[in-house]
């Protein structure tokens, strides 16, 4: 085996070490921290921004960016709301037509990029204005809840359905009675998944290289516009599983939520570039990614740190994770250009 | 004797460890064209460079009007006179503004006042349009003109410097005839008025056009000068492409049934149609000079790019490919040139790159990659090519040049296949890589046919049994490989022999 150098050393542990001291510091300072209970707590905290930051890391691998997963999710809040109480039909029908949405958001982001040849920040965040506006137009602007005055002077009388909330505020017996809410089982669910696509199939395997290289790519014979439209879709319907969480947990369609979500999942997916010196996108690394903000968010927050220091110590947890990944290890940097 | 406008004695430069300019001495005399050519890394860009100030030379001196000029940038060199246009004509120009303002761009980036008159900004544009025949509204944007025309905005642009030497790079290749004849006008008036003209081209009937001397480059020097009428543009190519008696020995094997056959192809609408039958086990190689058409050859084969009109058959069935992966399906491979850009996948190691073109060879149930038979196919492939490694899972950015052409190459020969094409095989690999690449290219030859494209004739007369020449995007000469007639296959690379002019369209 080769024998690596400190600052290999540090490159590659560095996040991981950091994120263990963390964890140590803040069990110390409040053995609370270390309860199961807590633990979940920091999963369900970030379990909905780490599903949206692993839809990103399928189009950042593609080179690509989704600025419109935080627009879908609340999209996809508000559909799910409006199919139950407007419409008053069931769960089922919910989840299928909010994810429906999120793959033909997805679609029509990714034909945008590949065939209308709009830059990728540009097209998404063109249809993220478009989301955020549409989705307030049939409810004119207002939440959507059961009672809820409609246009036409009547109540809307319809009502989320008890399993359609259990997505978002059942528990499941492990270890503790009622530890485990459903979210955070997608969550690992989800990122499993992600991770087993673009590490262990030869889709993931095409996918990077054209992020690396879509010239080279194309020359050897693969349908580079295919993939990237298939990463923007995936992104799409991993937004709208978002949205059907929140949607679930809220029990409301709320116009105000899921302001955050965009930055957040964004922050999670670049902070994923500093673990193990991937020095790219990649499945593993977003789900630490989230994971650590949550761990952070959770300790600091015990400590009885204000609510409003929260943005701050994300962007700086961001920025230091961006200097391991680009000044430390510079292989980035070779990589994309 | 005509006065030297440049004076260059020399000159070298060096990138890392390697070295680009050798010591160049050239001299460019004040009213005169003198045409360079050279081949692909024979130093002409990095000379032009130095000349317009982007680098600066490591030992040597240029003299210019005969004072010292070591310009300390590009907006020292136009200053001083010293104007070039370059090959990518948006180098020159800034697409969004208007032709006006592109025009006085130069004055404009001094400064002077804070604010622009706009009338009389408009006026001086004119003028200086008028003064190299180009007639737009002076109030469009550059980026709505045809590309000629934009050329132009960046030849007048330098004209207002009153220039004592004018660069053009490849000034012609994406230019119509008309448009070209517009610029040898202008060019032949510069000539006139006293002005150094260094002129870059590999098209033969630009050079026959415009050439008072050729000047060839080969490995960073000045490997021939051709001043005395009539020139002599054979001899000019030939030293640009140099041959040295080659020590590999080919042995022609007898040629199997025919893979692919070409009918009547056309590559462009004002060249020659042309037959080609490509046989299995027969390694044959195209040269030419760069943009004789090779590349569009190989575009059309591999599926890039569509005909103007013939027909082509793989293996006795009718062949139309409309992308890459139809073209791999069918079994035509193609690695392509500029591995860098074409071929490396950076990030990946030399594993992943090996297989990236045969994927689906490699995977089971869902797509899962089978890591085992990855690693094995890898393995063979590192062998068989001789590539120097630690093992497949190296970062292929840790090898070295040669190495990485022969993971591109290897790569393609990984899987059997119908028609190999190889475009410039042997670009930017040393001498042990070459030979090392040519080697399995022939060895493997048997049960396809293989098509290697090469500007450098040197590298045809070691890896073919049979050499096509092009030429203006049409076959021109045909020759086996044995006791090769050179002077002639030169002469058919310099365009003035055509052995096919008989042939009807």
């Amino acid at each position: 085996m080769k024998t690596f150098s400190a600052t290999e050393f540090a490159i590659r542990y560095g996040f991981l070490l950091l994120m263990a001291g963390l964890i140590l510091v803040f069990s110390i300072l409040k053995p609370a921290f270390m309860s199961p209970q807590s633990a979940v707590f920091i999963l369900q905290s970030v379990a909905i921004t780490g599903i949206l930051a692993l839809g990103v890391t399928a189009t950042l691998v593609v080179d690509g960016f989704d600025l419109s997963i935080g627009a879908v999710a609340t999209s996809s809040l508000m559909l799910s709301a409006y199919v139950m109480v407007i419409w008053e039909m069931g769960a089922v029908a919910a989840v299928v037509l909010c994810l429906a949405m999120g793959a033909v958001v997805g679609l029509i982001n990714g034909l945008l990029i590949v065939k209308m040849k709009v830059p990728d920040l540009l097209a998404t965040l063109g249809m993220m204005f478009l989301l955020v506006g549409l989705q307030r137009i049939p409810t004119e602007g207002n939440s959507i809840s059961t009672g809820m005055v409609l246009s036409d002077g009547t109540n809307a009388t319809g009502s989320f359905s008890e399993s359609f909330l259990m997505l978002g505020r059942h528990r499941i017996d492990f270890i503790l009675p009622d530890l485990v809410p459903l979210s955070v089982v997608f969550l690992i669910l989800i990122a499993v998944l992600v991770w087993g696509f673009l590490e262990l199939t030869r889709h993931g395997r095409v996918m990077y290289a054209i992020g690396s290289n879509a010239q080279a790519a194309r020359l050897a014979g693969i349908n580079v516009a295919g993939y990237r439209v298939l990463a923007y879709m995936i992104s799409g319907v991993l937004a709208s599983v978002g949205g059907i969480l929140l949607s679930a947990r809220l029990g409301r369609g709320d116009v105000a939520s899921g302001n955050n979500l965009l930055l957040d999942a964004v922050a999670a997916a670049l902070i994923g570039f500093a673990v193990l010196g991937a020095a790219k996108p990649n499945a593993f690394g977003t789900a630490i990614g989230a994971l650590f903000v949550g761990i952070l968010l959770q300790g600091l927050t015990m400590l009885n740190a204000p609510y409003y220091t929260q943005d701050f110590i994300k962007g700086a947890v961001l920025v230091v994770a961006l200097v391991f990944t680009f000044a430390l290890s510079g292989r980035a940097g070779r990589g994309r250009g | 004797m005509t006065r030297q406008a440049i004076t260059i004695r020399g000159l070298t430069k060096a990138f890392g460890r390697n070295a680009v300019l050798r010591g160049v001495d050239l001299d460019l005399p004040a009213g005169q064209v003198t045409v360079l050519m050279g081949a692909n890394g024979a130093g002409k860009s990095t000379l032009v460079k130095v000349l317009c100030g982007v680098h600066r030379a490591d030992a040597g001196q240029v003299l210019l009007d005969d004072k010292p000029f070591a310009p300390e940038g590009p907006a020292q060199a136009l200053r001083s006179g010293v104007v070039t246009v370059h090959q990518n004509i948006n180098d020159g120009v800034v697409p969004g503004l208007d032709v006006a303002s592109n025009l006085l761009l130069d004055s404009l980036a001094e400064g002077g006042g804070l604010f622009l008159n706009a009338r009389r900004m408009r006026e001086d544009a004119r003028r200086i349009a008028a003064a190299v025949g180009l007639e737009v509204d002076v109030t469009r944007p550059v980026a709505g003109l045809p590309l000629a025309d934009r050329q132009l905005v960046a030849i007048a642009r330098a004209m207002a410097h009153k220039p004592r030497l004018l660069i053009l790079d490849e000034p012609t290749s994406s230019l119509s005839n008309a448009e070209a004849q517009r610029l040898f006008t202008l060019i032949d008036r510069l000539r006139a008025d006293g002005v150094a003209i260094l002129y870059i081209s590999h098209r033969m009937s630009d050079i026959r056009r415009l050439a008072d001397r050729i000047i060839s480059m080969r490995d960073g020097q000045v490997s021939g000068i051709f001043d005395r009428a009539p020139l002599d543009y054979s001899g000019a190519v030939r030293a640009m492409l140099g041959h040295e008696i080659t020590e590999v020995d080919i042995t022609i094997p007898p040629p199997g049934p025919v893979m692919l056959q070409a009918t009547g192809l056309q590559l462009k609408p004002e060249a020659r149609p042309f037959d080609l039958a490509l046989r299995a086990n027969e390694v044959v190689a195209i040269t030419g000079l760069v943009g004789s058409g090779k590349s569009a050859l190989a575009s059309v084969l591999f599926g890039l790019e569509a005909p103007v009109s013939g027909n082509l058959t793989l293996n006795g069935t009718p062949y139309r490919p409309a992308n890459p992966a139809q073209a791999v399906a069918a079994g035509v491979f193609l690695a392509a040139k500029d591995r860098l850009i074409n071929a490396v996948i950076p990030a990946f190691d030399i594993q992943s790159n090996l297989s990236l073109p045969f994927t689906k060879n490699h995977s089971g149930p869902l797509g899962l990659i089978r890591r085992a038979t990855e690693r094995a196919a890898a393995t063979r492939s590192i062998q068989a090519m001789g590539v120097v490694c630690q093992g497949p899972r190296d970062g292929i950015l840790t090898l070295s040049g040669g190495n990485q052409q022969k993971v591109v190459v290897g790569r393609w020969m990984a899987e059997a296949s119908r028609l190999l094409i190889l475009d410039e095989p042997f670009q930017g690999v040393d001498i042990q890589a070459r030979r090392d690449i040519g080697r399995r290219i022939r060895d493997s030859a048997t049960n396809r046919a293989t098509l290697v494209l090469c500007a450098e004739v040197d590298e045809a007369l070691e890896v073919a049994d049979r050499i096509l020449v092009m030429s203006e995007h049409t076959l021109v000469g045909d020759h086996r490989n044995e006791a090769i007639d050179l002077g002639r296959l030169m002469a058919q690379v310099a365009g003035t022999v055509d052995d096919r002019m008989d042939v009807p369209a």
